[in-house]
């Protein structure tokens, strides 16, 4: 089983990072981009957990580790190989 | 007095605040591993900066989940004086003991250079020996310093009177040009709300003697053991 889990900044906090990537974009003609945002994306691979489970766990894993909530949303996906 | 200098696998100012604290201070130092469950006998702990756990997934996310972590936890819920320099200040918002967090600075850039701090109140242990509206001048080195929180959280900091540093220009006055960061409301330090947790972005510990060519961070040690003293003198 794995899961994709997407952590972003909260919108209202600066992103810096976006702004210059959006820029760039614009710059390069692609003058349609109103906004860009970047994120982190972690492949995370688990094993032996019926699904529920693993949906707590994970929602526990992002809560207390892999964002921080004071700055970060996160979302994340299960999937089967 | 004793400081307890916690390291972690990538702190790289572990041993300056160590000589600060044992060669300059003339007090008695002590490395604490990261892995260390207990520190017997310390009075004041410091995270120092660096890059602890190579700064993976946030700076000072990995960290705050160290074995120490939870002795430093207990240490702060009893008093006991904790100070978090740059990364350690990091470190002490991802463990929940200070507020907020410490984001990208807002131009994307890595800045070693000396600041201006204010200095808002001289009612902590930090800064009991420096008057309230002193400018220092202090360097700071890092990519990830801009303070960051929530509106409400802001307002509940400025209530309890808990931004210690601000960052200024040379006359104390807190301008878009003197913020290096973006930090809200040029936050630089805050303590928590009793005040025995403080953490700050810029490097007392790089500015504490005067073969460096400036002192002015020797004072906020300086008034971190005169805190110690009189504490210890009402104690006897």
């Amino acid at each position: 089983m794995k899961a994709r889990v997407f952590v972003t900044l909260k919108r209202g906090v600066l992103d810096p990072q976006g702004k210059t990537v959006c820029a760039s974009l614009h710059q390069l003609g692609y003058r349609e981009v109103t906004d860009v945002r970047v994120g982190k994306y972690m492949d995370v691979t688990l094993g032996g957990l019926p699904r529920r489970e693993a949906e707590q766990r994970l929602k526990s894993m992002c809560e207390k580790l892999l964002a921080n909530t004071v700055i970060e949303d996160y979302r994340f996906e299960i999937y089967e190989e | 007095m004793k400081f307890g200098i916690v390291v972690f696998p990538g702190s790289n100012c572990d041993h300056d605040v160590y000589h600060v604290a044992k060669h300059v201070l003339g007090h008695e130092a002590a490395f604490l591993w990261h892995k260390d469950t207990s520190f017997a006998g310390v009075d004041c702990v410091v995270l120092p900066g660096g890059f602890a756990h190579g700064d993976y997934l946030r700076a000072g996310a990995i960290a705050r989940f160290s074995p120490i972590m939870k002795s430093v936890e207990a240490f702060a819920a009893r008093g006991g004086l904790v100070f978090g320099i740059c990364n350690g200040f990091q470190v002490l918002t991802e463990a929940g003991l200070l507020p907020g967090a410490l984001v990208r600075n807002a131009g994307l850039k890595y800045i070693c250079r000396d600041v201006h701090l204010r200095v808002e109140r001289q009612d902590t242990a930090y800064t009991s020996r420096i008057k309230q509206g002193t400018i220092l001048k202090i360097p700071i080195g890092h990519g990830d310093g801009c303070y960051f929180a929530p509106e409400e959280v802001l307002k509940e900091l400025e209530e309890k009177r808990q931004v210690v540093f601000r960052y200024c220009d040379e006359g104390g006055q807190v301008t878009a040009g003197s913020n290096p960061n973006g930090s809200l409301r040029a936050i630089a330090g805050i303590c928590n709300a009793r005040g025995n947790v403080l953490g700050m972005m810029p490097h007392p510990d790089r500015c504490a003697e005067d073969v460096l060519g400036n002192a002015q961070g020797r004072r906020i040690f300086d008034s971190i053991v005169y805190t110690w003293e009189l504490a210890r003198r009402n104690r006897i």
